[in-house]
C-alpha cells in the first residue's frame, strides 16, 4: 500500500496513530510508573503520583520476598520447551497436510482446533489425578507436555498455512535430485518456511508464557513460573499497588521486550492462511 | 505427487500429532464423562461414589444459574469479538498508512497481547477501575463527577473492555498482515475514478480482509469461550458475570461437586461445538483450502 | 477410604521414626497475609535450629484454597504443610486427611493455645491444625471523628447506635464515609461479615433439619439494615469492598468506623502505613440485645496433610512457627504490636503486650465468640461466620454473590433472599441432607 502521500496526510496519520497507540499502551506505562513509587504515593491522584519521588523500593521488596529468578527460569523453560517440543511434533504433521492433502485434511485440522475448546476447569480433576499417577505434579516436564498439547493445534495450523505457500515444484525438484524426505524437510522446506516458523515460535512462546490455569494448578514450589509469582501479590493485606506493579512489570517485561524486538516478524508472519 | 508411498509416509508423519491430541482429548473427556454420571463429592468420603444416571445433567441445567451463565458467556464473547474486529480493522488500516515512527506505534498497539491475563485483570481492576483509588476515579473526581463503580454497576461492559484490550492487538496484527497484501494499484485506480472512501472500503478492502476476519473470529472464539482468570480476579462471578466456564469452576472447586461440574463440562463442550459448527457454516466458506 | 488413609499415615509414621533425624526440605503452602510474609523472613532461624530447609508457595487466598483443596482431596502430596482456616480443619480432620497434632512437645505447651482457637481447630477433641494467628472481629473507629460528631463510643455498642454514629460522622464533601463494611462476594469476604452480623439479628443459616432459613424475617431484617446503613453512610462501590479494600480506605482516613478482623488493628495503628494511626479506638462488635454479638472467630493455622513423608520435619516447623519463642523473636525484631495475635493465652498475660492499645479488646472479642452456639436459635452446625460442612463454601459464595448484587442495586433484598433460599435448598438436596 506504499504510495506517495502528502506531508499533511502523513502528519495526520502520525498524529492519529500515535494518539491511539499511546492510549492502548497507557495501562502498561502506568503500572511501570507506579512500580517506582512508594505504596503511599501510588494511590494518589495521577498528577500527584507523577510528582512524588521515584524509588526502587518496591522492586527491592519483591525480590527480597520471592525468588524472581527461579520463577523466571521456569517460565523460560516452560515457554520455550513446550514450543520446541511442539515444533518437533508439528512440522512433520503440517508437512504431510500441506503437501499430501487428503479428503480429510481440513476436517483433521478443525478437529485439532476443537480440542482447544475443552474447558480446562472441567478437566482439572482428571488431569490432576493422572499427574499424581504419573508422578508429574510440580515437574517442569509435565507442564512442558501440557502446554505443548494446548498449543499444538495452533502450531500445526500456522505451519500448515506457511507450508502451503511453498510451491510444490521446488520440493519435487529436490526429490528428483535424489533428496530423501528428511533432507527435503531439513534443507529445502525449513529454510523457506523459516520466517513463518519464527512467528509460530513467537506466538506460542507468548501463549505459553501467559498460560495461568495449568501452570498454577499443577505446580507447587519447584516448577512454578511467573504466573504463580504474580499470584502472591494479588490482593494482599494493606496497600499493594506499588508492589503489585513492580511484580507485574517483572513478570511481563521479558516477554514484552522479546515481543518488541520481534514485532516485524509477528506483523509479517501472523497470517493463519488468511492471505493468499 | 500424492503417490501411494508418500501417502503412507504422510500418515506416519501426522501420527504423533494426531495420537497425542487424541489422547489429550479422549482421556480427560472420557474421565469427565465417567464422573458426570456419578455422585462424586471429594470432600465427603462418607458418601460412596455411585452411578446416578443423568441426575447431574438435569441438576446442572435446572439450576437457576445455568441460563444466565450461557447468556453472560455469549454476551462477553460477542462483545469482545465486535469490539476487536471493528477496532482491529480501523487500526490495521491506520497502521498501514505512511507515518513517522510506524514501528514504535505498532509496538505500542500490540503490547497488551504480551501481558498475562492475570496481570491484565489485576491492573484494570485495581489501578484503573477501582472506584476509590483507581485512575478513572481520580480523573472523574478531579472534574467534579462521582466515580463510576465499573465492576459492580457495569459488570459485563467492564469485563468486555478488559478482555477486548487484551485481544485487540491480536486482531490488529492479523488484519494488519492481511492489509499488506492489499492491491495498492487497484485502490489508487478506484481513487482516481472518484470512488469515495466508503465504497473503496466496502468493495475493495473489506472483501480482501474477509479471510483474515474469519480467522480472527475463529481463533478468538476458541480462546474467549474459556476465559477464566479475568473473571476470577475481578468479580469472581458476581454481578451477573458468571460465565459457563466460571459456573463449572464453582461447581467443581468451590462446591467440590465433581460429578455436577463434570456434567457442566460436557455441556460446555457441546456449546463450544455448536458455536464452532455455527462459525464454520457462516464464515467457514472463507477458509476453503 | 479413611481407613486406607489412616493406614497410610501409620506407615508413613513408622518409616519416619525409623529414619531418624536428617535434614529435609519441606514445602509449605501459605496465604499472602502480612504475618505469613513476615514468617517467611524468619525461615533462616528455623533452618539454623533444625537443619531443615523450607520452600514457600505463597498464594493469594482464593488461589491457595483452590490449590490445597484439590491437592488434599486427590492425595496429591504436593505440600508438607498447608495453611488452612477454622472452616477447613474440622472437615478435613473428620475425613482423616490431616495428621493429628496430639503429640507436640512439652516445651510447645499446647495447653497455652486459647481454648476458643483450639476448639475450632479440633475434631472430636483432637487438634488437627496449630493456630498461627487468630482473630475475632470488632469495631475500629476514629476517635477524632467521633468527638467531632459529639458522640461517645460505648464498649459494647448496639447496631442502632452504630448506624446513628455512622450517619453523624459521614462527610461526603471531605470524602469521609461513616462506616466501611465488607460487601464483596465470596464466603470468606462479605459472606463472613453478613453471616456474623445475622447472628446478632437472630438469623441462622439452617434450622435443626438443615432447612435453609433465608425466607425468615431475621435475614430480611439483617440485609435491609445493612443495605440501608451502607447506602446512607458507606463508601462508593462497597459491594466490591473486602477486607483489603476497607483496610486501605481506613488507613487513608476515609472511614469513620470499620467493623472487621481484630488483626487489622495492628495495621491501622501502624504509623508507617496508616495516616490515622494515633486516633483509632476499639469496641466490641455490635449487637441487637438478643444475646449474640456480631463478632466472628477465625484462625489461620498450619496443618500437615496425612501421607506426607516429611511429617517429623513438618511438625518441627509447626512447633517453631506457632511457639512462644517465635512470638518473642518477632517482638524482639519488630516490636510487640507486630507479633501474630490471638493464638496463645500467654501472649495476653505478657506485661509487654498489655500496653498494646488493641490487645484487651482483641482478647475480649475472641473470648465472647462461641462457635459451638453461634446463633440465638439452635443450629445443627458449628462455626460463627460459616457452617463447618463441606458444602458451605460453594453455597455461601453463591449466596453472597446474590447479596452483593442487591448491595449494588441490581436486585432487591427480597429477590436476593429468594434466590439464596432456592439455591441453598437445591444444593443441600444435591448433597443429600
Amino acid at each position: 500500500m506504499a504510495r506517495a502521500v502528502t506531508p499533511r496526510r502523513k502528519a495526520l496519520n502520525t498524529f492519529a496513530a500515535w494518539l491511539i497507540g499511546l492510549i492502548i499502551f497507557f495501562p502498561i506505562l502506568w503500572i511501570f510508573v507506579l512500580s517506582f513509587k512508594t505504596e503511599g504515593n501510588a494511590i494518589l491522584p495521577p498528577l500527584d503520583v507523577l510528582r512524588a519521588p521515584w524509588t526502587f523500593e518496591s522492586y527491592g521488596i519483591v525480590q527480597d520476598r520471592s525468588d524472581y529468578f527461579k520463577h523466571f527460569g521456569n517460565s523460560v523453560i516452560l515457554a520455550f520447551g513446550s514450543t520446541l517440543l511442539g515444533l518437533i511434533i508439528a512440522v512433520p504433521a503440517a508437512w504431510a497436510m500441506a503437501f499430501v492433502p487428503g479428503k480429510r485434511t481440513k476436517d483433521i485440522l478443525m478437529w485439532m482446533l476443537s480440542t482447544k475448546m475443552l474447558p480446562a476447569v472441567g478437566v482439572l480433576y482428571p488431569i490432576y489425578l493422572m499427574f499424581i499417577k504419573l508422578g508429574l505434579l510440580d515437574s517442569r516436564i509435565g507442564l512442558v507436555i501440557v502446554l505443548m498439547l494446548i498449543n499444538l493445534p495452533i502450531i500445526v495450523w500456522m505451519l500448515y498455512t506457511y507450508f502451503r505457500e511453498i510451491p510444490g515444484e521446488i520440493l519435487e525438484a529436490a526429490r528428483m535430485d535424489g533428496a530423501t524426505l528428511r533432507e527435503e524437510i531439513l534443507y529445502v522446506l525449513t529454510p523457506m518456511a523459516l520466517p513463518g516458523m519464527a512467528s509460530t515460535v513467537l506466538l506460542n512462546v507468548i501463549l505459553a508464557w501467559n498460560e495461568a490455569f495449568w501452570t498454577l494448578n499443577l505446580t507447587a514450589a519447584k516448577a512454578a513460573p511467573l504466573t504463580a509469582f504474580i499470584a502472591s501479590y494479588s490482593s494482599p493485606e494493606g496497600l499493594f499497588y506499588a508492589k503489585l506493579s513492580a511484580a507485574s512489570v517483572m513478570a511481563i517485561a521479558p516477554i514484552l521486550i522479546m515481543g518488541w524486538f520481534s514485532q516485524k516478524q509477528l506483523v509479517r508472519g501472523l497470517t493463519f492462511g488468511a492471505v493468499k | 505427487m500424492a503417490t501411494q508411498h508418500s501417502r503412507s509416509a504422510a500418515r506416519l508423519m501426522m501420527a504423533p500429532a494426531v495420537t497425542l491430541l487424541l489422547g489429550w482429548m479422549l482421556i480427560p473427556l472420557s474421565m469427565t464423562l465417567f464422573f458426570s454420571f456419578r455422585k462424586y463429592l471429594p470432600m465427603r468420603p462418607d458418601i460412596a461414589q455411585e452411578w446416578v444416571g443423568f441426575d447431574n445433567y438435569v441438576r446442572f441445567v435446572t439450576s437457576s444459574s445455568f441460563w444466565p451463565s450461557i447468556q453472560a458467556t455469549l454476551i462477553i464473547v460477542g462483545g469482545v469479538l465486535a469490539i476487536t474486529v471493528v477496532l482491529g480493522i480501523a487500526l490495521a488500516l491506520l497502521l498501514s498508512q505512511e507515518m513517522w515512527g510506524r514501528g514504535i506505534v505498532r509496538v505500542l498497539v500490540i503490547a497488551p497481547f504480551f501481558v498475562m491475563p492475570t496481570v491484565t485483570a489485576l491492573l484494570w481492576k485495581n489501578m484503573f477501575m477501582d472506584p476509590v483509588n483507581g485512575f478513572f476515579a481520580h480523573i472523574l473526581k478531579a472534574v467534579g463527577l462521582t466515580p463510576i463503580e465499573f465492576l459492580s454497576q457495569h459488570t459485563l461492559l467492564s469485563l468486555i473492555v478488559i478482555v477486548a484490550w487484551q485481544w485487540l492487538p491480536f486482531a490488529t496484527l492479523i488484519l494488519l498482515t492481511a492489509t499488506q497484501s492489499l492491491d495498492a494499484e487497484q485502490l489508487e485506480a478506484a481513487e482516481m475514478d472518484g470512488a469515495p472512501w466508503v465504497s473503496r472500503f466496502l468493495w475493495i478492502m473489506l472483501p480482501h480482509l474477509a479471510r483474515a476476519i474469519t480467522v480472527v473470529i475463529l481463533i478468538q472464539t476458541i480462546f474467549l469461550l474459556g476465559i477464566f482468570a479475568e473473571i476470577l480476579v475481578t468479580t469472581q462471578g458476581a454481578f451477573g458475570s458468571r460465565t459457563l466456564t466460571y459456573l463449572i469452576y464453582q461447581r467443581v472447586l468451590e462446591s467440590q461437586n465433581v460429578g455436577l461440574g463434570s456434567a457442566g463440562g460436557v455441556y460446555a463442550i457441546i456449546l463450544a461445538n455448536i458455536v464452532a459448527i455455527f462459525l464454520m457454516r457462516i464464515v467457514g466458506k472463507n477458509l476453503d483450502t | 477410604m479413611s481407613f486406607k488413609n489412616a493406614l497410610r499415615a501409620a506407615t508413613a509414621l513408622t518409616l519416619i521414626t525409623a529414619g531418624g533425624a536428617y535434614a529435609e526440605t519441606i514445602t509449605i503452602a501459605t496465604v499472602n497475609n502480612g504475618d505469613m510474609i513476615r514468617m517467611q523472613g524468619y525461615t533462616d532461624d528455623f533452618t539454623a535450629k533444625t537443619g531443615h530447609e523450607v520452600e514457600w508457595v505463597t498464594l493469594e487466598e482464593n488461589v491457595l484454597r483452590q490449590r490445597v483443596t484439590t491437592d488434599i482431596s486427590t492425595k496429591g502430596g504436593q505440600f508438607d504443610i498447608m495453611t488452612i482456616g477454622m472452616y477447613e480443619t474440622p472437615i478435613w480432620g473428620a475425613n482423616g486427611w490431616l495428621v493429628p497434632l496430639d503429640d507436640l512437645s512439652a516445651e510447645y505447651d499446647a495447653a497455652d493455645i486459647l481454648p476458643a482457637m483450639a476448639g475450632g481447630l479440633s475434631y472430636e477433641g483432637t487438634l488437627y491444625a496449630a493456630p498461627f494467628y487468630g482473630e475475632s472481629s470488632m469495631v475500629m473507629y476514629r476517635t477524632d471523628l467521633m468527638e467531632k460528631a459529639g458522640m461517645g463510643m460505648p464498649e459494647a455498642p448496639t447496631w442502632s447506635f452504630i448506624r446513628e454514629a455512622a450517619a453523624a460522622m459521614t462527610d461526603r464533601d471531605n470524602d469521609i464515609n461513616g462506616i466501611c463494611l465488607r460487601g464483596k462476594a465470596g464466603w470468606g469476604e462479605g459472606g463472613a461479615f453478613i453471616t456474623a452480623m445475622s447472628n446478632s439479628f437472630g438469623a441462622r443459616w439452617f434450622d435443626m433439619d438443615w432447612k435453609a432459613q433465608f425466607d425468615t424475617k431475621p435475614w430480611h431484617d439483617t440485609l435491609t439494615f445493612f443495605k440501608g446503613m451502607m447506602d446512607e453512610s458507606g463508601p462508593a462501590g462497597y459491594a466490591t469492598n473486602g477486607f483489603n479494600e476497607n483496610l486501605s480506605l481506613f488507613q487513608q482516613g476515609k472511614c469513620g468506623m470499620w467493623i472487621d478482623a481484630t488483626v487489622a488493628a495492628s495495621f491501622v495503628t501502624n504509623p508507617d502505613e496508616s495516616t490515622v494511626a494515633d486516633s483509632v479506638g476499639f469496641a466490641l462488635a455490635p449487637d441487637n440485645g438478643l444475646g449474640k454479638r456480631s463478632n466472628w472467630l477465625w484462625a489461620w493455622a498450619l496443618a500437615i496433610p496425612a501421607g506426607t513423608a516429611k511429617e517429623d520435619a513438618a511438625k518441627q516447623f509447626i512447633e517453631w512457627a506457632t511457639s512462644k519463642d517465635y512470638i518473642e523473636l518477632v517482638a524482639a525484631n519488630e516490636g510487640w504490636a507486630n507479633v501474630p495475635p490471638g493464638a496463645r493465652t500467654s501472649l495476653y498475660e505478657n506485661p509487654n503486650y498489655k500496653d498494646i492499645p488493641f490487645a484487651k479488646m482483641t482478647l475480649k472479642s475472641i473470648l465472647s465468640a462461641d462457635p459451638l452456639h453461634p446463633t440465638v436459635d439452635p443450629v445443627p452446625y458449628v462455626g460463627i461466620q460459616f457452617a463447618a460442612i463441606p458444602e458451605f463454601a460453594g453455597i455461601a459464595t453463591e449466596v453472597s454473590q446474590e447479596f452483593s448484587a442487591a448491595y449494588a442495586g441490581q436486585q432487591t433484598v427480597e429477590e436476593a433472599l429468594a434466590k439464596a433460599q432456592a439455591l441453598t435448598t437445591d444444593a443441600m438436596e444435591a448433597a443429600g441432607y
